[in-house]
């Protein structure tokens, strides 16, 4: 059971408060993208094993979208926070890298 | 390779069973093989079959980083149905299921296939309207199915309870050569099968990296030294991103866990197998009599092999209500497997962008069925570059909008 912590209103609460919602920070391609573009918006996911961002909606609280930093093979929470960035907040990453020294932030996509 | 029969077993009775081999030879890597298939499951090991098979390519290796069949094959709940929705899956999983039939016969391997009947439920009229389009579906297609009525139902299974307060019975897709097999024994039938043809089984040997030369597939680097190949199969499941991570490619799959458990053995009390898409719960009685029983997903990639207990609870408490005996039963195991999934829950099996290797992945939840024909199409697309059943399932169709969508077949269920 993992136990998450929604910054948006600050309640911690385990995952059945929760509604997982994939990949984050993907770059949304619209209308005139092309189709290779696209095709990574839609359907092409890291899949890491180990650290992956992802979005996360407090559906049984606040309501509102978040981000979380996860490792997916040992359920470690490094953190979670806003969804209002296009980019892994240093505080974040300074937590992820003192758990896991030998972690490499991938490209963003 | 000594055939097994009836014979065999009197004559070994007769020397106190010391004339039994090696069902397959513990090989060690060579140097070079013609075709190289990671994971040796029962997608790979099928692959490698039909390979040696259909098309005479016995210089293959099938590398396993764990032991033989110890991931999703070992984990699943047996269930072997072909009533699926759209043509192209229609195809597979009917040539899948027709192999089943004379997989004993064929590999000389009892994998106990016992067809025994499947039903899914219909409990809200949604699945109604969505299973007699499919029964009409299967019809076109050639696939023996059958929307039956609430009355049908109980008939077929005593112990359902048809009026439940929240999810009644309406109906059900009713698919009479349906059933399950023994999953240890498909993988292990075409392991000796595959030794038996000279092909090198290769346990405890991890891949750790593609290697490719302008453009094309040379060889793979293990955890048991270098080994070349002309030709590189993928068979990997819930661990697909990673290798094509390797390879260099991006693959729209995500890996999440889904669980299964079974219940202590008790009397037969119910020979067929009950599928409930809508309470996620599923259900057949195995041969030693306990109730196995699968649930759904969770909604966040993992690869931890577990899931979580809310979703057993779900599950559990779905089958209380559908089937109220299950109450007075205690759970013996619990088990997660790591599942590929797709954005449109159908599987992949295509080139890749590295000239000369394929994927076979994406299968999702519902990968046991289809074992044999995955393997009869995927060895045919290795050996000649394309197969008429694996066409459709291309990697391509993510870009060029031609989905094969079976999210009412294939969503959680299997």
């Amino acid at each position: 059971m993992l136990v998450l912590t929604c910054p948006n209103c600050g309640i911690t609460a385990e995952e059945t408060e929760f509604h997982a919602g994939g990949e984050a920070h993907l770059t949304r391609h619209g209308p005139g993208a092309s189709d290779d573009d696209f095709e990574k918006y839609l359907f092409m996911r890291d899949n890491p094993k180990g650290v992956h961002f992802e979005r996360w909606r407090h559906v049984y609280g606040c309501g509102k979208w978040f981000h979380a930093a996860r490792d997916t093979m040992t359920l470690e929470i490094f953190g979670t926070y806003t969804a209002q960035t296009s980019t892994v907040p240093q505080d974040i990453i300074d937590k992820i890298t003192d758990r896991r020294p030998d972690w490499q932030k991938s490209d963003a996509r | 390779m000594k055939k097994y029969s009836a014979f065999a077993i009197a004559r070994e009775a007769l020397r106190h069973h010391t004339g039994w081999t090696r069902a397959w030879r513990d090989a060690q890597p060579k140097k070079r093989y013609d075709v190289i298939i990671i994971g040796a499951g029962g997608h790979g090991l099928a692959t490698a079959y039909y390979l040696g098979k259909n098309f005479g390519i016995t210089n293959v290796a099938i590398l396993e980083k764990g032991w033989l069949g110890g991931g999703n094959t070992g984990r699943n709940t047996t269930i072997i149905r072909s009533n699926y929705l759209q043509d192209p899956s229609a195809a597979i999983y009917e040539k899948s299921r027709s192999l089943y039939e004379t997989m004993s016969q064929d590999l000389n391997y009892n994998v106990m296939f016992s067809p025994r009947g499947v039903i899914m439920l219909a409990q809200t009229h949604h699945e109604v309207r969505g299973y007699q389009r499919t029964a009409h579906a299967n019809a076109l297609q050639g696939v023996t199915t059958e929307f039956i009525g609430p009355e049908k139902v109980k008939e077929l299974v005593p112990i359902i309870n048809i009026n439940g307060p929240r999810y009644p019975v309406l109906g059900g897709l009713w698919q009479a050569r349906g059933g399950t097999a023994r999953h240890d024994a498909v993988a292990w039938g075409y392991a000796r099968a595959c030794s038996d043809m000279g092909m090198d089984v290769i346990q405890k040997c991890e891949v750790t990296g593609i290697r490719s030369e302008g453009g094309k597939v040379t060889g793979v680097s293990t955890n048991r030294g270098d080994i070349d190949c002309d030709k590189l199969g993928m068979v990997v499941a819930g661990h697909s991103g990673h290798l094509a991570d390797m390879a260099g490619f991006r693959l729209p799959i995500e890996s999440v866990a889904l669980q299964a458990l079974v219940s202590e053995p008790i009397k037969p009390c119910m020979d067929v197998v009950v599928m409930a898409n809508t309470v996620h719960g599923y259900m057949s009685q195995s041969d030693k009599g306990e109730m196995v029983i699968g649930g759904g997903t969770d909604g966040y990639n993992n690869y931890t092999q577990r899931g979580s207990f809310h979703h057993i609870e779900e599950t559990v408490r779905a089958l209380i209500e559908t089937f109220p005996m299950v109450s007075r039963l205690k759970m013996l195991r619990q088990w997660g497997g790591i599942v590929d999934v797709t954005g449109d829950r159908s599987p992949i099996l295509s080139k890749t962008p590295v000239d000369g290797v394929f994927i076979n992945c994406g299968w999702g939840t519902g990968g046991f069925k289809a074992i044999p024909g995955s393997g009869w199409a995927m060895a045919e697309l290795i050996a000649k570059g394309r197969s008429p059943l694996t066409d459709a399932f291309g990697l391509n169709r993510f870009q060029e909008g031609r989905f094969i969508d079976e999210s009412v077949a294939a969503g959680v269920a299997h």
